[in-house]
C-alpha cells in the first residue's frame, strides 16, 4: 500500500471512530503530545489502559458475583477507576457507560449494574478491536501519521 | 537546615522546575508525567500520598536535623486515591514548616464544588479537571516559573515560620479565590477565571 493511500486509510479510520463516538477530544490531546522521540505515545497509554481495565473488568465481575446484598460501594470505586482510564484515552462511549452503571450504583439497582455491565463490556471490547486495527495501520505507516508535535 | 524558600524557589539559571505528581492510575501518571516534561519541568512521580510524604521526607521516618529537604517547585496530585487522599496529601503538606509554601495543585475528574473549595480553602494553588490537557500544565508551570505574587518575594533565612493560616490565606487571597460559580461579579483577575473555569466546566 502506498504512502498516501495509507494516509488516508488511517484519517479515515480515526474520522469514523470519532463519527460513532467511540472517541472524544482526549485522544486528539495525547496524539498532540507524540514527537519523534515519543512516536507509539498514544499506543503505550491505551496500552496501558486495556492492563487496567481488565483487571477492573475481572474485579467488577467478581464483586457483582458477590450478591445478597451487592456491594454498590465497592463497585463505585471499581468503576470510578474504570471511568477515570477510559477517560484519559478518550473512550467517550465506554465513559457514558460507566456513568450509567454508577447511577444504577448510587439508585442500588443491582439489575441495571448488571445489564449496563454488559452493555460496557460490549463497547469496551469492540472500541480495543478498533484502536488495535487503527495502532497496526498507523505503525506500519510510520509517526508521522498521527497528529504531531512540532516541538 | 533548608529555609522554606530555597524548596519551593526555582532555582537561578537551572531554568526547570522540578513537580512532584502523584496519583494511583498508572495512565494518569504516565499521561501527567509527559505533559511536564513538554512544558520542560524535571518530574517526580509517584503513586500515593504515603509515597509523596516518603519522598518529601514528611513521612516522620527521617530526622528532620541534617536531612536535606528536596528540592520540589510544584506538587500536582490526583484527588481520589486510595488510603490517603490528595486533599489529606495537601494538608499535610500545608502543615509541614519546610514544604507549606510549596503550591499544590489538586487534579480530579469529578467537578464537585464542595470538594473544590475544601481544596482552595486549605491551600491549593489551583484544581484542574481530569482528564488534565497540556494547556492547563503549561498555564500552571508558566504561572510558577514567573515567581507569581507572593511566592515571588525575597525571603531571608532568618525569616520566622508563620503560623500556616496566615500564610494560607494570603495565598488563597491571591490565586485561589473562594468564587462561587453564580458570582458572575469577580474581577478578572487570572486565578479568578481559573477557579471560575475549572468550576463551570463539567
Amino acid at each position: 500500500m502506498d504512502r498516501n493511500q495509507s494516509r488516508r486509510q488511517i484519517a479515515a479510520m480515526k474520522q469514523s471512530l470519532f463519527d460513532q463516538g467511540l472517541l472524544d477530544e482526549q485522544f486528539i490531546q495525547l496524539e498532540e503530545l507524540q514527537d519523534d522521540a515519543n512516536p507509539n505515545f498514544v499506543e503505550e497509554i491505551v496500552t496501558l489502559h486495556y492492563r487496567d481495565s481488565s483487571r477492573l473488568i475481572s474485579s467488577i465481575d467478581q464483586a457483582l458475583k458477590e450478591r445478597n446484598p451487592l456491594d454498590f460501594n465497592k463497585l463505585d470505586t471499581l468503576m470510578h477507576q474504570f471511568k477515570g482510564s477510559s477517560s484519559s484515552i478518550g473512550a467517550k462511549k465506554v465513559k457514558a457507560e460507566c456513568n450509567l452503571f454508577r447511577e444504577y450504583c448510587r439508585a442500588g439497582n443491582a439489575e441495571g449494574c448488571m445489564r449496563s455491565f454488559q452493555q460496557l463490556k460490549k463497547e469496551y471490547a469492540a472500541l480495543r478491536k478498533k484502536l488495535e486495527a487503527y495502532f497496526q495501520l498507523a505503525r506500519q505507516a510510520g509517526p508521522q501519521e498521527t497528529a504531531c508535535r512540532s516541538k | 537546615m533548608a529555609a522554606a524558600s530555597d524548596v519551593f524557589m526555582p532555582e537561578v539559571g537551572s531554568g526547570k522546575l522540578h513537580v512532584l505528581a502523584v496519583d494511583d492510575s498508572h495512565v494518569d501518571r504516565k499521561v501527567i508525567e509527559r505533559l511536564l516534561k513538554i512544558s520542560s519541568c524535571k518530574v517526580t512521580v509517584v503513586e500515593s500520598g504515603s509515597r509523596a510524604l516518603q519522598y518529601l521526607g514528611l513521612d516522620g521516618e527521617k530526622s528532620s536535623i541534617g536531612f536535606d529537604s528536596v528540592k520540589v517547585n510544584l506538587i500536582m496530585t490526583d484527588y481520589s486515591m486510595p488510603g490517603m487522599t490528595g486533599y489529606e496529601l495537601l494538608k499535610k503538606i500545608k502543615e509541614s514548616s519546610v514544604f507549606r509554601e510549596v503550591p499544590v495543585v489538586v487534579m480530579s475528574s469529578e467537578n464537585i464544588l464542595t470538594r473544590i473549595d475544601s481544596c482552595l480553602e486549605e491551600g491549593a494553588e489551583e484544581f484542574l479537571l481530569k482528564p488534565v490537557k497540556l494547556s492547563d500544565v503549561k498555564r500552571v508551570t508558566d504561572f510558577i516559573m514567573k515567581g507569581e505574587g507572593k511566592k515571588g518575594h525575597k525571603r531571608s533565612r532568618s525569616d520566622d515560620y508563620s503560623p500556616p493560616s496566615s500564610s494560607s490565606s494570603s495565598i488563597s487571597t491571591a490565586f485561589s479565590s473562594v468564587s462561587h460559580p453564580c458570582d458572575l461579579s469577580l474581577p478578572a483577575s487570572p486565578s479568578a477565571l481559573l477557579s471560575k473555569k475549572t468550576r463551570l466546566s463539567i
